[in-house]
Protein backbone atom coordinates (compact mmCIF):
# COMPACT_ATOMS: atom_id res chain seq x y z
CA UNK A 1 0.00 0.00 0.00
CA UNK A 2 1.02 3.60 -0.64
CA UNK A 3 0.02 6.36 1.37
CA UNK A 4 0.48 9.78 0.24
CA UNK A 5 -0.09 13.33 2.37
CA UNK A 6 -0.47 16.47 -0.40
CA UNK A 7 -0.60 20.00 1.13
CA UNK A 8 -1.38 23.31 -0.62
CA UNK A 9 -1.72 26.74 0.23
CA UNK A 10 -0.68 28.32 -3.48
CA UNK A 11 -3.94 30.46 -3.82
CA UNK A 12 -7.11 31.69 -1.34
CA UNK A 13 -7.54 27.89 -0.63
CA UNK A 14 -6.19 25.92 1.98
CA UNK A 15 -6.25 22.28 2.14
CA UNK A 16 -4.54 18.85 2.81
CA UNK A 17 -5.12 15.18 1.87
CA UNK A 18 -4.43 11.96 2.49
CA UNK A 19 -4.67 8.85 -0.23
CA UNK A 20 -4.14 5.49 -0.18
CA UNK A 21 -4.78 2.91 -1.89
CA UNK A 22 -8.58 2.49 -1.57
CA UNK A 23 -9.51 5.56 0.74
CA UNK A 24 -9.33 9.76 0.44
CA UNK A 25 -9.45 12.08 2.75
CA UNK A 26 -9.36 15.32 2.69
CA UNK A 27 -9.69 18.93 3.91
CA UNK A 28 -10.49 21.93 2.07
CA UNK A 29 -11.12 25.79 3.11
CA UNK A 30 -11.12 29.28 1.06
CA UNK A 31 -9.75 31.01 3.94
CA UNK A 32 -6.90 33.45 2.75
CA UNK A 33 -4.21 35.16 5.52
CA UNK A 34 -5.40 31.79 7.93
CA UNK A 35 -3.19 29.33 5.91
CA UNK A 36 -0.38 29.56 8.01
CA UNK A 37 -2.65 28.66 11.18
CA UNK A 38 -4.67 26.45 9.56
CA UNK A 39 -2.53 24.19 7.45
CA UNK A 40 -0.99 21.78 10.14
CA UNK A 41 -4.16 21.29 11.62
CA UNK A 42 -5.72 20.59 8.65
CA UNK A 43 -2.86 17.87 8.31
CA UNK A 44 -3.79 16.43 11.50
CA UNK A 45 -7.28 16.02 10.71
CA UNK A 46 -6.51 14.06 7.80
CA UNK A 47 -4.20 11.54 9.36
CA UNK A 48 -6.23 11.12 12.35
CA UNK A 49 -9.43 10.19 10.04
CA UNK A 50 -7.54 8.23 7.57
CA UNK A 51 -6.18 6.87 11.11
CA UNK A 52 -2.61 7.00 10.29
CA UNK A 53 0.50 9.13 11.59
CA UNK A 54 3.33 10.53 9.33
CA UNK A 55 5.44 7.45 9.96
CA UNK A 56 2.55 5.96 7.83
CA UNK A 57 3.18 8.16 5.16
CA UNK A 58 5.49 7.40 2.07
CA UNK A 59 6.05 10.71 0.50
CA UNK A 60 4.47 14.22 0.88
CA UNK A 61 3.25 16.19 -2.00
CA UNK A 62 2.54 20.06 -1.99
CA UNK A 63 1.55 22.76 -4.24
CA UNK A 64 4.63 24.08 -5.65
CA UNK A 65 2.99 26.85 -7.08
CA UNK A 66 2.57 29.20 -9.67
CA UNK A 67 0.33 31.26 -7.17
CA UNK A 68 0.89 33.83 -3.63
CA UNK A 69 4.52 33.82 -3.14
CA UNK A 70 3.53 33.92 0.73
CA UNK A 71 1.06 31.06 0.26
CA UNK A 72 3.08 29.14 -2.08
CA UNK A 73 6.28 29.23 1.01
CA UNK A 74 4.18 28.17 3.98
CA UNK A 75 3.14 25.30 2.55
CA UNK A 76 6.73 24.78 1.43
CA UNK A 77 8.74 25.63 4.76
CA UNK A 78 5.67 22.99 6.35
CA UNK A 79 7.05 20.59 3.53
CA UNK A 80 10.28 20.78 4.64
CA UNK A 81 9.87 20.47 8.49
CA UNK A 82 7.87 17.84 7.75
CA UNK A 83 9.90 16.02 5.43
CA UNK A 84 13.26 16.65 7.04
CA UNK A 85 11.96 15.47 10.59
CA UNK A 86 10.32 12.37 8.97
CA UNK A 87 12.97 11.46 6.50
CA UNK A 88 10.32 11.37 3.53
CA UNK A 89 10.62 11.88 -0.07
CA UNK A 90 8.57 15.24 -1.24
CA UNK A 91 6.96 15.32 -4.79
CA UNK A 92 6.52 18.83 -6.24
CA UNK A 93 3.22 19.33 -8.04
CA UNK A 94 1.77 22.62 -10.17
CA UNK A 95 -0.85 24.76 -8.64
CA UNK A 96 -2.31 25.12 -12.51
CA UNK A 97 -1.76 21.42 -13.25
CA UNK A 98 -3.82 20.72 -10.01
CA UNK A 99 -6.69 22.17 -10.93
CA UNK A 100 -6.91 20.84 -14.51
CA UNK A 101 -7.10 17.91 -12.56
CA UNK A 102 -9.47 18.77 -10.29
CA UNK A 103 -11.51 19.75 -13.46
CA UNK A 104 -11.20 15.80 -15.10
CA UNK A 105 -12.04 14.50 -11.36
CA UNK A 106 -15.39 16.01 -11.18
CA UNK A 107 -16.63 16.47 -14.47
CA UNK A 108 -14.44 14.06 -16.96
CA UNK A 109 -13.39 17.33 -19.28
CA UNK A 110 -10.20 16.34 -20.48
CA UNK A 111 -8.92 19.50 -21.85
CA UNK A 112 -8.90 21.86 -19.66
CA UNK A 113 -7.03 25.82 -19.46
CA UNK A 114 -5.67 27.20 -16.08
CA UNK A 115 -5.25 30.52 -15.65
CA UNK A 116 -4.78 32.13 -12.45
CA UNK A 117 -4.73 36.33 -11.70
CA UNK A 118 -1.28 36.76 -10.94
CA UNK A 119 -1.76 40.49 -10.10
CA UNK A 120 -0.18 43.62 -12.31
CA UNK A 121 -2.51 42.93 -15.18
CA UNK A 122 -1.13 39.28 -15.51
CA UNK A 123 -2.29 35.89 -15.32
CA UNK A 124 -0.27 32.87 -14.73
CA UNK A 125 -1.44 29.96 -17.66
CA UNK A 126 -1.39 26.38 -18.20
CA UNK A 127 -3.37 24.08 -20.89
CA UNK A 128 -3.37 20.48 -20.37
CA UNK A 129 -4.76 17.44 -21.56
CA UNK A 130 -5.90 14.69 -18.78
CA UNK A 131 -6.65 10.90 -20.03
CA UNK A 132 -6.70 9.20 -16.45
CA UNK A 133 -6.71 10.13 -12.52
CA UNK A 134 -3.00 10.89 -11.93
CA UNK A 135 -1.51 12.17 -15.37
CA UNK A 136 -1.69 14.97 -16.19
CA UNK A 137 -0.03 16.16 -19.63
CA UNK A 138 0.87 19.69 -20.62
CA UNK A 139 0.11 21.51 -23.73
CA UNK A 140 2.34 24.19 -23.36
CA UNK A 141 5.13 25.47 -20.71
CA UNK A 142 3.80 27.34 -17.78
CA UNK A 143 4.45 31.00 -18.22
CA UNK A 144 3.58 34.11 -16.82
CA UNK A 145 1.51 36.29 -19.10
CA UNK A 146 -0.75 39.16 -20.52
CA UNK A 147 -3.81 37.95 -21.19
CA UNK A 148 -4.39 39.26 -24.69
CA UNK A 149 -2.26 36.71 -27.70
CA UNK A 150 -1.88 34.22 -24.65
CA UNK A 151 -3.98 31.15 -25.82
CA UNK A 152 -4.90 31.74 -28.92
CA UNK A 153 -1.68 29.72 -30.60
CA UNK A 154 -3.45 26.88 -29.07
CA UNK A 155 -5.34 24.00 -31.65
CA UNK A 156 -9.41 24.97 -31.34
CA UNK A 157 -10.76 22.39 -28.92
CA UNK A 158 -13.38 21.61 -26.96
CA UNK A 159 -11.91 23.37 -24.13
CA UNK A 160 -12.47 23.90 -20.60
CA UNK A 161 -11.80 26.69 -18.21
CA UNK A 162 -10.75 27.00 -14.36
CA UNK A 163 -9.14 29.33 -12.40
CA UNK A 164 -9.42 33.39 -10.85
CA UNK A 165 -7.95 34.38 -14.58
CA UNK A 166 -10.73 33.42 -16.27
CA UNK A 167 -13.22 35.76 -14.33
CA UNK A 168 -10.97 38.88 -14.03
CA UNK A 169 -9.98 38.50 -17.97
CA UNK A 170 -13.04 36.63 -19.22
CA UNK A 171 -13.15 38.90 -22.16
CA UNK A 172 -9.88 39.03 -23.31
CA UNK A 173 -9.87 35.80 -23.06
CA UNK A 174 -12.95 34.48 -24.35
CA UNK A 175 -11.72 36.22 -27.22
CA UNK A 176 -9.36 33.71 -28.15
CA UNK A 177 -11.11 30.41 -27.66
CA UNK A 178 -14.05 29.19 -26.63
CA UNK A 179 -14.77 27.11 -23.57
CA UNK A 180 -16.83 25.63 -21.33
CA UNK A 181 -16.64 27.24 -17.98
CA UNK A 182 -15.84 25.38 -14.80
CA UNK A 183 -17.06 27.99 -12.06
CA UNK A 184 -17.73 25.00 -9.60
CA UNK A 185 -13.96 25.89 -8.03
CA UNK A 186 -11.92 28.23 -8.81
CA UNK A 187 -8.79 26.63 -6.63
CA UNK A 188 -6.20 24.06 -6.73
CA UNK A 189 -6.96 20.91 -4.24
CA UNK A 190 -4.95 18.97 -2.12
CA UNK A 191 -6.48 15.70 -3.95
CA UNK A 192 -5.82 16.48 -7.06
CA UNK A 193 -2.32 16.87 -5.60
CA UNK A 194 -2.09 14.01 -4.14
CA UNK A 195 -3.21 12.19 -7.59
CA UNK A 196 -1.08 13.43 -9.57
CA UNK A 197 1.68 13.21 -6.75
CA UNK A 198 1.32 8.94 -6.28
CA UNK A 199 1.82 9.28 -10.16
CA UNK A 200 4.73 11.01 -10.28
CA UNK A 201 6.19 9.24 -7.19
CA UNK A 202 6.07 5.99 -9.41
CA UNK A 203 7.94 7.06 -12.16
CA UNK A 204 10.34 8.64 -9.77
CA UNK A 205 9.75 11.92 -9.96
CA UNK A 206 10.47 13.00 -6.28
CA UNK A 207 12.99 15.02 -4.55
CA UNK A 208 13.94 15.86 -0.77
CA UNK A 209 13.38 18.34 1.52
CA UNK A 210 16.45 20.84 1.46
CA UNK A 211 15.39 20.39 -2.21
CA UNK A 212 12.01 21.42 -1.91
CA UNK A 213 11.10 24.88 -3.75
CA UNK A 214 8.41 26.68 -4.81
CA UNK A 215 7.81 27.59 -8.44
CA UNK A 216 7.36 31.22 -8.88
CA UNK A 217 7.51 31.57 -12.47
CA UNK A 218 7.81 35.63 -12.01
CA UNK A 219 11.31 36.53 -11.05
CA UNK A 220 12.40 39.86 -11.68
CA UNK A 221 9.77 42.49 -11.49
CA UNK A 222 8.64 43.58 -8.76
CA UNK A 223 12.23 45.04 -7.74
CA UNK A 224 14.85 47.38 -9.10
CA UNK A 225 18.33 46.73 -9.12
CA UNK A 226 20.46 50.39 -8.39
CA UNK A 227 21.75 52.06 -11.18
CA UNK A 228 24.33 50.35 -13.00
CA UNK A 229 24.22 47.20 -11.20
CA UNK B 1 17.62 20.37 27.82
CA UNK B 2 18.66 21.17 24.24
CA UNK B 3 17.08 23.55 22.00
CA UNK B 4 17.17 24.41 18.31
CA UNK B 5 17.02 27.76 17.01
CA UNK B 6 15.88 28.86 14.08
CA UNK B 7 16.61 33.32 12.74
CA UNK B 8 14.80 34.21 9.74
CA UNK B 9 13.49 37.38 10.43
CA UNK B 10 15.48 39.58 8.04
CA UNK B 11 18.23 38.91 5.77
CA UNK B 12 20.39 36.62 7.98
CA UNK B 13 19.53 33.06 7.93
CA UNK B 14 20.53 31.80 11.83
CA UNK B 15 20.50 28.25 13.04
CA UNK B 16 22.01 27.18 16.44
CA UNK B 17 21.70 24.12 19.02
CA UNK B 18 21.84 25.30 23.04
CA UNK B 19 22.21 23.19 25.77
CA UNK B 20 21.71 24.65 29.41
CA UNK B 21 24.10 22.82 31.10
CA UNK B 22 27.10 22.63 27.72
CA UNK B 23 25.81 25.90 26.85
CA UNK B 24 26.01 26.37 22.98
CA UNK B 25 27.00 23.74 21.16
CA UNK B 26 26.83 25.15 17.50
CA UNK B 27 25.85 28.20 15.63
CA UNK B 28 25.33 28.43 11.55
CA UNK B 29 25.01 31.28 9.99
CA UNK B 30 23.98 32.57 6.16
CA UNK B 31 24.54 36.22 5.38
CA UNK B 32 22.30 37.68 2.82
CA UNK B 33 23.92 40.93 2.02
CA UNK B 34 25.34 40.44 -1.05
CA UNK B 35 22.41 39.74 -2.60
CA UNK B 36 20.63 42.97 -1.50
CA UNK B 37 23.55 44.98 -2.06
CA UNK B 38 22.55 45.22 -6.06
CA UNK B 39 19.38 46.81 -4.74
CA UNK B 40 20.71 49.61 -2.06
CA UNK B 41 18.44 47.57 0.55
CA UNK B 42 16.84 44.48 2.22
CA UNK B 43 14.47 43.06 -0.68
CA UNK B 44 11.90 41.27 1.34
CA UNK B 45 10.85 39.21 -1.62
CA UNK B 46 14.56 38.25 -2.09
CA UNK B 47 14.98 37.93 1.45
CA UNK B 48 12.20 35.45 1.91
CA UNK B 49 13.24 33.25 -1.53
CA UNK B 50 16.95 32.76 0.24
CA UNK B 51 15.63 31.92 3.82
CA UNK B 52 13.81 28.94 1.66
CA UNK B 53 17.02 28.40 0.08
CA UNK B 54 19.07 28.37 3.38
CA UNK B 55 17.18 27.04 6.20
CA UNK B 56 17.47 23.42 6.08
CA UNK B 57 20.71 23.20 4.96
CA UNK B 58 21.64 24.92 7.92
CA UNK B 59 19.68 23.29 10.44
CA UNK B 60 21.06 20.34 9.34
CA UNK B 61 24.78 21.61 9.37
CA UNK B 62 24.00 22.51 13.25
CA UNK B 63 22.61 19.53 14.30
CA UNK B 64 25.78 17.93 13.17
CA UNK B 65 27.94 19.94 14.49
CA UNK B 66 26.28 19.65 17.77
CA UNK B 67 26.33 15.88 17.58
CA UNK B 68 22.24 15.91 18.00
CA UNK B 69 19.69 14.21 16.33
CA UNK B 70 15.80 14.56 16.81
CA UNK B 71 15.99 12.29 20.42
CA UNK B 72 18.44 15.30 21.77
CA UNK B 73 16.36 18.04 20.90
CA UNK B 74 13.59 18.72 23.88
CA UNK B 75 11.92 21.78 21.76
CA UNK B 76 12.23 24.13 18.54
CA UNK B 77 12.46 27.75 19.12
CA UNK B 78 11.81 30.21 16.09
CA UNK B 79 12.30 34.03 15.75
CA UNK B 80 8.17 34.79 15.61
CA UNK B 81 8.92 38.67 15.45
CA UNK B 82 9.50 41.97 14.79
CA UNK B 83 10.95 41.60 11.38
CA UNK B 84 9.79 41.40 7.97
CA UNK B 85 6.69 39.17 8.04
CA UNK B 86 7.33 37.18 5.00
CA UNK B 87 11.07 35.96 5.63
CA UNK B 88 9.04 34.98 9.33
CA UNK B 89 7.12 32.87 7.88
CA UNK B 90 9.75 31.11 6.25
CA UNK B 91 11.46 30.19 9.80
CA UNK B 92 8.23 29.26 11.38
CA UNK B 93 6.87 27.29 9.27
CA UNK B 94 10.07 24.88 9.21
CA UNK B 95 9.77 24.83 12.34
CA UNK B 96 6.39 23.82 13.25
CA UNK B 97 6.53 21.57 10.17
CA UNK B 98 9.85 19.78 12.09
CA UNK B 99 8.32 20.15 15.55
CA UNK B 100 4.54 18.18 14.10
CA UNK B 101 7.64 15.77 12.51
CA UNK B 102 9.17 15.14 15.99
CA UNK B 103 6.53 15.55 17.88
CA UNK B 104 8.27 18.69 20.19
CA UNK B 105 6.72 21.71 21.67
CA UNK B 106 7.79 24.80 19.47
CA UNK B 107 8.87 28.22 21.24
CA UNK B 108 7.86 31.60 19.75
CA UNK B 109 11.32 33.90 20.04
CA UNK B 110 11.10 37.68 20.19
CA UNK B 111 13.75 38.95 18.16
CA UNK B 112 14.92 41.96 20.17
CA UNK B 113 14.64 39.74 23.31
CA UNK B 114 17.13 37.58 21.98
CA UNK B 115 19.25 40.75 21.32
CA UNK B 116 19.10 41.81 24.57
CA UNK B 117 20.08 38.56 25.85
CA UNK B 118 22.94 37.62 23.26
CA UNK B 119 25.26 38.75 26.09
CA UNK B 120 24.44 35.80 28.32
CA UNK B 121 26.04 33.73 25.55
CA UNK B 122 29.51 35.15 26.88
CA UNK B 123 31.44 34.11 29.96
CA UNK B 124 30.81 37.36 31.63
CA UNK B 125 26.99 38.11 32.19
CA UNK B 126 25.45 41.05 33.74
CA UNK B 127 23.46 40.31 36.88
CA UNK B 128 19.45 41.72 36.57
CA UNK B 129 18.80 44.37 36.71
CA UNK B 130 20.50 46.67 34.18
CA UNK B 131 19.42 49.04 31.37
CA UNK B 132 19.95 47.75 27.63
CA UNK B 133 20.51 49.31 24.75
CA UNK B 134 19.72 47.89 21.76
CA UNK B 135 20.60 49.23 18.63
CA UNK B 136 20.46 48.07 14.56
CA UNK B 137 19.52 49.26 11.49
CA UNK B 138 15.45 48.26 12.90
CA UNK B 139 15.57 49.58 16.29
CA UNK B 140 16.52 52.00 18.54
CA UNK B 141 15.54 51.11 22.30
CA UNK B 142 16.79 51.57 25.86
CA UNK B 143 15.23 49.27 27.78
CA UNK B 144 15.20 49.14 32.19
CA UNK B 145 15.69 45.04 32.22
CA UNK B 146 14.37 44.51 35.94
CA UNK B 147 14.64 40.37 35.55
CA UNK B 148 14.41 37.77 32.85
CA UNK B 149 11.40 38.69 30.80
CA UNK B 150 10.51 41.93 32.34
CA UNK B 151 11.12 44.64 30.03
CA UNK B 152 9.56 48.63 30.53
CA UNK B 153 10.90 50.61 27.47
CA UNK B 154 12.50 54.02 28.63
CA UNK B 155 13.19 55.26 25.17
CA UNK B 156 13.36 54.53 21.59
CA UNK B 157 13.60 56.08 17.96
CA UNK B 158 10.61 58.33 16.98
CA UNK B 159 11.72 58.17 13.03
CA UNK B 160 15.02 56.30 11.81
CA UNK B 161 16.94 53.68 14.07
CA UNK B 162 20.45 54.81 14.37
CA UNK B 163 22.19 52.06 12.29
CA UNK B 164 19.50 53.13 9.53
CA UNK B 165 20.61 56.58 9.53
CA UNK B 166 24.12 55.21 9.01
CA UNK B 167 23.01 53.56 6.35
CA UNK B 168 21.25 56.45 4.72
CA UNK B 169 24.00 58.71 5.25
CA UNK B 170 26.34 56.10 3.75
CA UNK B 171 24.27 55.76 0.67
CA UNK B 172 24.39 59.87 0.65
CA UNK B 173 28.22 59.35 0.81
CA UNK B 174 27.95 57.00 -1.93
CA UNK B 175 29.19 53.99 -0.42
CA UNK B 176 27.85 50.78 -0.60
CA UNK B 177 25.43 48.73 0.73
CA UNK B 178 25.45 47.87 3.87
CA UNK B 179 27.05 51.67 4.13
CA UNK B 180 26.82 51.70 7.90
CA UNK B 181 29.60 49.64 8.79
CA UNK B 182 31.86 51.19 5.44
CA UNK B 183 30.56 54.71 7.04
CA UNK B 184 32.07 53.82 10.21
CA UNK B 185 35.37 53.42 8.52
CA UNK B 186 35.60 56.43 6.57
CA UNK B 187 34.95 57.89 9.29
CA UNK B 188 38.29 56.52 11.44
CA UNK B 189 39.69 58.48 8.59
CA UNK B 190 38.21 62.35 9.40
CA UNK B 191 39.45 64.72 11.33
CA UNK B 192 37.57 65.98 15.16
CA UNK B 193 36.76 69.42 15.05
CA UNK B 194 36.06 70.70 10.76
CA UNK B 195 32.22 69.88 11.19
CA UNK B 196 29.72 69.82 14.83
CA UNK B 197 26.20 67.93 13.81
CA UNK B 198 23.60 68.56 16.72
CA UNK B 199 22.90 66.06 19.45
CA UNK B 200 18.94 65.53 18.33
CA UNK B 201 16.66 65.50 21.59
CA UNK B 202 19.28 65.84 23.99
CA UNK B 203 18.06 69.58 24.32
CA UNK B 204 15.30 68.50 26.65
CA UNK B 205 14.49 66.59 29.40
CA UNK B 206 13.21 62.55 28.25
CA UNK B 207 15.09 59.32 26.74
CA UNK B 208 13.64 59.35 22.91
CA UNK B 209 16.05 59.49 19.92
CA UNK B 210 15.48 60.98 16.80
CA UNK B 211 18.31 60.18 13.65
CA UNK B 212 16.85 61.33 10.50
CA UNK B 213 17.63 64.96 10.92
CA UNK B 214 21.81 63.89 11.46
CA UNK B 215 20.90 62.14 7.76
CA UNK B 216 19.52 65.35 6.69
CA UNK B 217 22.56 67.66 7.87
CA UNK B 218 25.42 65.49 6.38
CA UNK B 219 23.47 65.52 2.75
CA UNK B 220 23.43 69.47 3.55
CA UNK B 221 27.08 69.87 4.39
CA UNK B 222 28.14 67.52 1.73
CA UNK B 223 25.95 70.03 -0.86
CA UNK B 224 27.87 72.90 0.88
CA UNK B 225 31.25 71.55 0.00
CA UNK B 226 29.96 70.84 -3.41
CA UNK B 227 28.26 67.74 -3.86
CA UNK B 228 29.17 63.97 -3.79
CA UNK B 229 31.33 64.11 -6.89
CA UNK B 230 33.14 67.62 -6.15
CA UNK B 231 34.25 66.33 -2.58
CA UNK B 232 37.52 65.11 -1.86
CA UNK B 233 37.85 62.00 0.11
CA UNK B 234 39.01 63.72 3.13
CA UNK B 235 36.51 66.02 3.52
CA UNK B 236 34.29 62.87 2.88
CA UNK B 237 35.73 60.88 6.16
CA UNK B 238 35.42 64.41 7.63
CA UNK B 239 31.48 64.68 7.69
CA UNK B 240 31.63 61.01 8.43
CA UNK B 241 33.64 61.44 11.46
CA UNK B 242 31.05 64.68 12.71
CA UNK B 243 28.16 62.54 12.02
CA UNK B 244 29.15 58.90 13.84
CA UNK B 245 30.70 61.85 16.54
CA UNK B 246 27.35 62.76 16.45
CA UNK B 247 25.57 59.66 16.90
CA UNK B 248 27.27 58.00 19.30
CA UNK B 249 27.34 61.14 21.81
CA UNK B 250 23.52 61.04 21.58
CA UNK B 251 22.95 57.55 22.36
CA UNK B 252 25.72 57.91 25.22
CA UNK B 253 23.67 61.15 26.51
CA UNK B 254 20.54 59.20 26.55
CA UNK B 255 22.39 56.44 28.31
CA UNK B 256 23.54 58.65 31.05
CA UNK B 257 20.70 59.66 31.92
CA UNK B 258 18.62 56.62 32.02
CA UNK B 259 21.69 55.16 34.36
CA UNK B 260 20.90 58.26 36.16
CA UNK B 261 17.05 57.87 36.03
CA UNK B 262 17.14 54.01 36.95
CA UNK B 263 20.13 54.28 39.66
CA UNK B 264 21.28 51.04 38.11
CA UNK B 265 25.25 50.72 37.14
CA UNK B 266 25.06 48.11 34.44
CA UNK B 267 24.68 48.26 30.68
CA UNK B 268 23.98 46.10 27.72
CA UNK B 269 24.55 46.92 24.06
CA UNK B 270 23.23 44.65 21.77
CA UNK B 271 22.17 44.38 18.17
CA UNK B 272 24.45 45.54 14.67
CA UNK B 273 25.46 49.12 15.65
CA UNK B 274 26.71 47.77 19.02
CA UNK B 275 30.04 46.20 16.85
CA UNK B 276 30.72 50.27 16.40
CA UNK B 277 34.41 50.45 17.55
CA UNK B 278 33.43 54.06 18.78
CA UNK B 279 29.83 53.46 20.46
CA UNK B 280 31.97 50.61 22.62
CA UNK B 281 34.88 52.78 23.01
CA UNK B 282 32.88 55.47 24.52
CA UNK B 283 30.67 53.51 26.60
CA UNK B 284 33.23 51.65 28.21
CA UNK B 285 34.75 55.25 29.24
CA UNK B 286 31.48 56.53 30.49
CA UNK B 287 31.32 53.03 32.47
CA UNK B 288 34.54 53.73 33.92
CA UNK B 289 33.77 57.20 35.35
CA UNK B 290 30.63 56.12 36.61
CA UNK B 291 32.26 53.29 38.62
CA UNK B 292 29.88 50.39 36.27
CA UNK B 293 30.48 48.47 33.76
CA UNK B 294 29.20 47.47 30.05
CA UNK B 295 28.43 44.24 28.19
CA UNK B 296 28.27 43.35 24.74
CA UNK B 297 28.09 40.01 22.73
CA UNK B 298 31.05 39.14 21.32
CA UNK B 299 31.13 40.95 17.25
CA UNK B 300 29.70 37.92 15.68
CA UNK B 301 26.46 37.66 18.01
CA UNK B 302 25.74 41.20 17.39
CA UNK B 303 23.78 41.50 14.10
CA UNK B 304 21.41 38.59 13.45
CA UNK B 305 22.35 35.15 14.50
CA UNK B 306 20.45 31.81 15.85
CA UNK B 307 22.63 31.88 18.80
CA UNK B 308 20.58 34.50 20.55
CA UNK B 309 17.41 32.91 19.78
CA UNK B 310 18.13 29.14 21.02
CA UNK B 311 19.37 31.07 24.31
CA UNK B 312 16.03 33.05 24.72
CA UNK B 313 14.20 30.28 23.47
CA UNK B 314 15.45 28.09 26.15
CA UNK B 315 14.87 30.71 28.96
CA UNK B 316 11.00 30.51 27.62
CA UNK B 317 10.77 27.03 27.26
CA UNK B 318 12.13 26.59 30.74
CA UNK B 319 9.37 29.28 31.96
CA UNK B 320 6.54 27.28 30.14
CA UNK B 321 5.98 29.66 26.93
CA UNK B 322 5.17 26.79 24.41
CA UNK B 323 3.00 27.64 21.81
CA UNK B 324 0.76 25.80 19.00
CA UNK B 325 -0.18 29.22 17.59
CA UNK B 326 1.50 29.88 14.38
CA UNK B 327 1.04 33.19 13.62
CA UNK B 328 3.89 35.77 12.94
CA UNK B 329 3.91 39.26 14.58
CA UNK B 330 5.90 42.26 12.33
CA UNK B 331 5.47 44.06 14.72
CA UNK B 332 5.50 43.14 18.20
CA UNK B 333 6.35 45.40 21.54
CA UNK B 334 9.11 43.94 23.86
CA UNK B 335 6.98 45.13 26.54
CA UNK B 336 4.26 42.39 25.59
CA UNK B 337 6.10 39.53 26.73
CA UNK B 338 5.45 38.12 29.59
CA UNK B 339 7.52 37.91 32.63
CA UNK B 340 9.43 34.84 33.26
Amino acid sequence: MSVILALDTSTEACSAAIITDNAEFSEYEVCPREHNQKLLAMVEKVLADAQLTLDDVDAIAYGSGPGSFTGVRITTGIVQGLAYGAQLPVIGVGSLAAMAHGVFRRTGANHIISAIDARMAEIYLGAYHITELGKVNPLMDEVVTQPHDSINHLPKDNWTSIGTGWQTYKTELLAQQAVNQDSVEFFPHALDIALIGKQQWAEGDFTSAELTTPTYLRNEVTWKKMPGK
Amino acid sequence: MRILGIETSCDETGIAVYDDELGLLSHQLYSQVKLHADYGGVVPELASRDHVRKTLPLIDAALEESGSTKNDIDAIAYTAGPGLVGALLVGSTIARGLAFAWQKPVVPVHHMEGHLLAPMLEEEQPEYPFIALLVSGGHTLLVEVKQLGDYTILGESIDDAVGEAFDKTAKIMGLEYPGGPRLAKLAELGEKGVYRFPRPMTDRPGLDFSFSGLKTFAANTLRAEGGMDNTNEQTKANIAFAFQEAAVDTLLIKCKRALKQTGLKRIVIAGGVSANVHLRAALGDLMKKLGGQVYYPRTEFCTDNGAMIAYAGMQRFKAGHVSNDAVVKPRWPITELLAM
